[in-house]
């Protein structure tokens, strides 16, 4: 993949290959294995009628496959609290889609996790491992809450863009700071994300206990209820759905043709399989880095802003700690993201998916008495079976006359 | 501010410190013999919730804080013996995986809370031995023998993982694996076993620093461990691979918390700008890791799963 000026149509081939075991042998964090892309341009290697058939559901095999077995944990251990889990199951599922009220809600759960998702999509298609959802979202929601303050008259048509942009500088911010770090002095990105993260929920902290509080003798840790003007608007249809799941929408579309309709991320997809071999081809691998981070960062603070004028209480609330505010939205993104084979329009009915349960999750609660913290550890499970099958897909496809896993690369 | 700087509040601050780097030192060395083995574990905080969780449990149900502890331990061979699966056996993405063990962590041990326990009950924690006259000295008595066991155990763990890594087969078979898994693997030693069970050691300690936690605040609570074990991961780098130098780094992240919080109880700092001092150990990692991160390299082979060549 070396010239530059012929390799653009190779490049497609060679870049959303799979590219499972030369990947790992890079030496880094090797993410281009975990994409589902399914390029369908495999060599044609002989293969039975069977395995012909089954050639185009490969790339669903893993989202399914840790989809079940995160089912069968999960019934395990509602067995073993002495709960039906086919109840469970159904209490959960009928909360989180049994009604036009249960879906408004479900769909709001799942904005945060898809604009999380997208974000992460463009980091870890780069290789990136962005860690830093949770304070890109705090710095988004801070930089909206004051950008609303500060222009509380302006009108609504203006204010709502005003604020959403708002949060995505901010988080954007938050993401170029580890993303510069990692390009520029070396430092692993996982660690410094987590580090940011860590800031980011002490200033939460302070702002909303200080500079940010709500005047008066109350002292809980939140501002005052926001202007008006920024509200995100309500949907028709009489349910908690705002235009939130519209924006969510338009950034995983703008997150794909970012990704995959556009020079710049051609360029972040190749730096993120063979940063050497882009290096060598002339792109800015440094600047890719730094640019990955900060649109990811840019995502996750539209999260924090939707969080903020799309909440019922229209208020930044701090109270009970910054994952109570965050939903841990940041770590929960990363799974929807890894649900939808870490592309930008499947993570929005991925996060769909994760936002049911974490709705559904309280209606299995007060049906069969288990707390619905069940839900967190299952996505916990689901992601370890997503990265953890991935060697199995490899083997599938193979097998079913797919490209061997290093196919394309060399 | 002169409050502070007198002995009495100084010896306190310290010996508080070294008992709040207890839980970091431990995990971090366990962490430390992973990464060396050339696997990273980036799961430590949830294992350390499941480790602070079975020991609460087992010391709430047993009323004995030696169970707990090894309860702890347990907890974190099994977590061991799952991560060492999905990394060495499954070839899973390292970092991420970690996340996963993370989620499952935090909500795994809400969840037991929640339905074991419900409302936070107690329990009798660590005490601090009593070394006779050495405790009773000045000033080093309140310094260094008025700790718990645990403490004194992550402080001789210290040599005795230098010595391990440095002059033992094993240590030598666990920096092979993680440098040139390949070459080792032409020498006969078997990568994946090597790499299994520096994971579970890694485990078992991140699992009795969890344990460590619970018992010396002696209740336990959703997300008790908030970043301590992430915080252990980036000290491992602080440390660059070396078990002084993760000595070093969890005693200036214990006697920094402890600071902050003397420095809180004392009014010094006070209301909201507490938080900003809080911050402190977070800034000064980012800090460190910018100046060590060029100097000093990671063992080459982390993060690489190892497979023979067929």
């Amino acid at each position: 993949m070396g010239v530059r000026g012929k390799a653009r149509p190779e490049f497609r081939l060679t870049t959303t290959w799979d590219a499972g075991s030369s990947n790992a042998q890079r030496g880094d964090m090797a993410l281009g294995s975990l994409t589902g892309d399914d390029d369908g341009a495999a060599p044609d290697v002989p293969a039975g009628r069977l395995a012909r058939l089954l050639r185009p559901f490969v790339g669903v095999a893993v989202p399914a496959f840790a989809a079940i077995a995160a089912l069968i944990v999960g019934a395990v251990m509602l067995l073993s609290f002495g709960a039906n889990p086919l109840v469970a199951y159904g209490e959960l599922v009928t909360g989180a889609f049994g009604s036009a009220d249960n879906l408004a809600d479900t769909a709001v759960r799942a904005m945060p996790l898809a604009l999380v998702g997208v974000g992460i999509c463009i980091a870890f298609r780069t290789d990136v491992i962005n860690i830093g959802g949770e304070g890109q979202i705090i710095l988004g929601a801070i930089a909206a809450t004051v950008t609303s303050m500060a222009f509380d008259d302006v009108p609504r048509v203006l204010l709502v863009p005003m604020v959403i942009v708002a949060g995505a500088i901010g988080g954007g911010f938050w993401g170029a700071i580890p993303g510069a770090l990692k390009a520029y002095a070396g430092v692993n990105e996982i660690l410094s994300t987590i580090m940011m993260n860590i800031v980011a929920a002490h200033l939460l902290s302070f702002l909303l206990q200080d500079l940010l509080i709500e005047p008066g003798a109350i002292k809980i840790q939140q501002t005052r209820r926001l202007s008006e003007n920024a509200d995100l608007p309500l949907l028709p249809g009489g349910t908690r759905l705002h235009i939130g799941v519209l924006i969510a929408i338009l950034v995983a579309v703008l997150g794909y043709l970012l990704l995959f309709r556009s020079a710049l991320g051609m360029r972040l997809r190749s730096v993120g399989h063979n940063p050497d071999a882009s290096q060598y081809a002339g792109m800015a691998v440094k600047k890719s880095i730094t640019q990955a981070l900060a649109f990811s960062g840019a995502c996750c603070g539209i999260a924090g802003a939707v969080l903020v004028f799309g909440s019922e209480s229209h208020r930044l609330i701090g109270e009970g700690g910054a994952a109570a505010f965050t939903q841990n939205a940041g770590f929960n993104g990363i799974v929807a993201a890894l649900f939808g084979a870490l592309h930008p329009i499947f993570t929005v009915p991925a996060s769909f998916l994760f936002g049911g349960m974490l709705t559904g999750g309280s209606d299995m609660q007060r049906a069969t008495q288990v707390p619905a913290a069940l839900v967190v550890s299952l996505n916990g499970v689901v992601v370890v079976f997503v990265v953890g099958s991935l060697r199995l897909r490899d083997r599938l496809r193979t097998w079913a006359g797919g490209i061997a896993s290093y196919g394309g690369r060399a | 501010v002169s409050d502070f700087f007198t002995v009495s509040v100084l010896v306190a601050t310290l010996a508080s410190g070294i008992r709040l780097a207890t839980p970091f030192l431990l995990a971090s060395l366990g962490e430390t013999i992973g990464q060396r083995s050339g696997v990273l574990n980036l799961g430590v905080e949830g294992v350390m919730l499941i480790g602070a969780y079975a020991a609460y449990i087992t010391a709430l149900r047993t009323g004995s804080v030696a169970a707990g502890v090894l309860a702890a331990m347990a907890a974190g061979a099994a977590m061991g013996v799952v991560y060492a699966f999905i990394t060495v056996v499954m070839h899973a993405t390292q970092g991420i995986s970690g996340i996963g063990i993370f989620l499952f962590g935090l909500g795994f041990t809400d969840l037991l809370f929640r339905q074991q326990v419900g409302t936070p009950v107690p329990i009798d924690g660590l005490r601090g031995v009593d070394l006779g006259w050495l405790s009773e000295l000045p000033v080093v008595g309140e310094l260094l023998f008025g700790h718990s066991v645990l403490t004194y155990a992550a402080f001789a763990l210290v040599p005795v993982v230098w010595f391990a890594m440095n002059r033992t087969t094993f240590g030598l078979n666990v920096r092979a694996v993680g440098e040139t898994p390949e070459a080792a693997d032409t020498l006969g030693v078997r990568v994946n076993v090597v790499r299994t069970q520096a994971i579970i050691i890694g485990n078992v300690m991140a699992g009795l620093a969890g344990g460590t936690l619970a018992l010396d605040v002696g209740i336990f609570q959703q997300n008790l461990t908030s970043g301590q074990g992430f915080i252990a991961v980036a000290l491992v780098y602080f440390g660059a691979w070396r078990s002084s130098g993760v000595m070093a780094g969890a005693l200036l992240f214990g006697v920094v918390s402890s600071t902050v919080l003397q420095l809180k109880t004392l009014g010094i700092i006070v209301g909201a700008s507490s938080t900003i001092a809080a911050m402190a150990p977070a800034i000064l990692t980012i800090v460190v890791l910018v100046l060590v991160s060029r100097r000093i390299g990671a063992p080459s082979a982390l993060t690489v799963p190892f497979e023979r060549d067929s």
